[in-house]
């Protein structure tokens, strides 16, 4: 399959419908077995930091939430684009559905942050670049929930949804280089894409391990979510109700 | 292995609260996105069940026939 | 590209672009006040307002660390170990990553005397993550 042919065929529903639902279980088994590992390791194996000590190892939750909740808005940013200039109808459903997923990333790895600050800054929260724009992408989220919840007309609802994604993505530069633009309490990024990150590997393998588990779900949890929302939108076509009526979703 | 006995791992030498929130959240978390969508899925296709059987298509697009909304 | 997604996709770039632009102005204009404290050399160059609940920071210099008769009360030097450092006067539990060559943030007002009044003590730490096995190896000791 070509490239071209791939990107037609995608704008197909139905012929996601039909690949997807072994792949989303591939994903769910992968994200199971990652995490499983990634976290034992981490929680148990990993040894604890010279000056943080065993608060150290938050950071097995706190670093792959806050990555996921990032490139869930980028593939919500991706995903209005699309649906802007091709107006494809799976984009609007994966905008739709990745809200949701994201939006608990986003409170996790703040949720996280707060828990990691006390005993190592000393304070649950302080309103440093960092955490107040991430703060914002919390915002973000909610309020493409809200957008969504208060377009009544589903065309009109995908469409203003598209354009808040695609312009809050100038958020997510900020975010990341918020620790080298301006001076803020908290530290630096941990992975690097130039530099080998600054902890020996007993520490990094763990995390590694558990942001690929993190992704695995994402990927899982996204099929789950369009499958269903497949299923919801498409209802009154011929092979929607083919599938329930043989039972075989 | 980091800890050397059972009771040291949950102390997690006095940071014990702080760890097993967050990863006590993170389960959380991983736990309602997964269950959302097997709880949501199931009661989408139970509810689609109970409108098929008691409109078949081939009865609701006579309805729909009649009611001149076609 | 036909012609019309072509459009679409103008008009979109424009979009972004115009708010990155729009965004990126406004932080600029407000960048000092995005930065969460002063360094050293803005509190001793008067850069840092006086008597003004303000945060400040810097790493605390080896040795300077004294702590009053009372048991609570803490005095220490702040320094970027580039010329430039400020006294820093607390009373109070410090955290527990307090000690010396660590970043430190304080919280307080500058008094005119040059020493800053800290209401508050918070440990700045970096991206480095060690054991503590290697810690002792780096520094000669051996495990």
């Amino acid at each position: 399959m070509t490239l071209k042919e791939f990107w037609h065929r995608l704008g197909s529903p139905r012929w996601f419908y039909q690949i997807s639902g072994h792949f989303g279980w591939a994903f769910g088994a992968l994200a199971l077995g990652l995490l499983v590992i990634g976290t034992f390791w981490g929680l148990a194996v990993a040894p604890p930091d010279y000056q943080q000590g065993n608060s150290f190892r938050i950071i097995y939750v706190h670093v792959p939430s806050a990555i996921l909740a990032q490139s869930a808005y980028m593939l919500m940013g991706a995903a209005g684009l699309v649906l802007l200039v091709w107006r494809m109808k799976l984009a609007d459903m994966v905008l739709a559905t990745t809200v949701p997923f994201g939006m608990s990333m986003t409170a996790l790895a703040l949720f996280t942050g707060a828990v990691w600050g006390k005993p190592t800054w000393g304070a649950w929260w302080v309103w440093d670049a960092r955490t107040t724009s991430m703060l914002v992408l919390l915002f973000l989220y909610i309020g493409l929930y809200a957008l969504r919840q208060a377009v009544p007309r589903q065309e009109t609802a995908g469409r203003a949804c598209a354009v808040l994604a695609v312009v809050g993505v100038v958020n997510i530069p900020i975010i990341k280089y918020s620790v080298d633009w301006w001076l803020t309490l908290h530290q630096g990024a941990t992975f690097k894409l130039t530099e080998s990150p600054s902890m020996p590997p007993e520490m990094w393998l763990p995390l590694l391990v558990n942001v690929l588990g993190f992704y695995c779900f994402f990927g899982a949890n996204l099929v789950g979510r369009l499958r269903l929302e497949i299923l919801r939108r498409e209802h009154g076509t011929a092979w929607v109700q083919e599938l329930m009526a043989g039972g075989r979703t | 292995m980091s800890f050397g006995s059972l009771p040291e791992f949950f102390a997690m030498g006095g940071h014990g609260l702080y760890v097993w929130l967050s990863y006590g959240a993170a389960l959380l978390v991983v736990f309602f996105n997964a269950a959302w969508v097997r709880f949501a899925r199931r009661r989408y296709l139970r509810e689609a069940a109970d409108r098929m059987q008691r409109y078949p298509p081939a009865m609701r697009a006579a309805q729909e026939t009649e009611s001149g909304r076609l | 590209m036909n012609p019309k997604r072509r459009n679409r996709l103008l008009i979109v770039l424009f979009l972004v672009a115009g708010s990155a632009a729009t965004l990126a102005l406004v932080l600029v204009a407000l960048n000092d006040n995005l930065n969460l404290f002063y360094p050293p050399d803005q509190v001793v160059g008067g850069e840092a307002p006086v008597n003004t609940p303000m945060r400040a920071g810097g790493m605390v210099l080896d040795g300077s660390v004294a702590r009053a008769d009372d048991g609570l009360g803490v005095t220490f030097i702040l320094t970027d170990y580039q010329g430039s450092a400020f006294t820093v006067a607390y009373s109070g539990i410090l955290p527990d990553l307090f000690r010396e060559g660590q970043g430190i943030l304080v919280q307080g007002k500058l008094g005119a005397d040059g020493v800053f009044q800290a209401r508050e003590v918070l440990a700045k730490h970096d991206e480095t993550y060690m054991p503590p096995e290697l810690v002792d190896i780096a520094r000669g000791g051996g495990p």
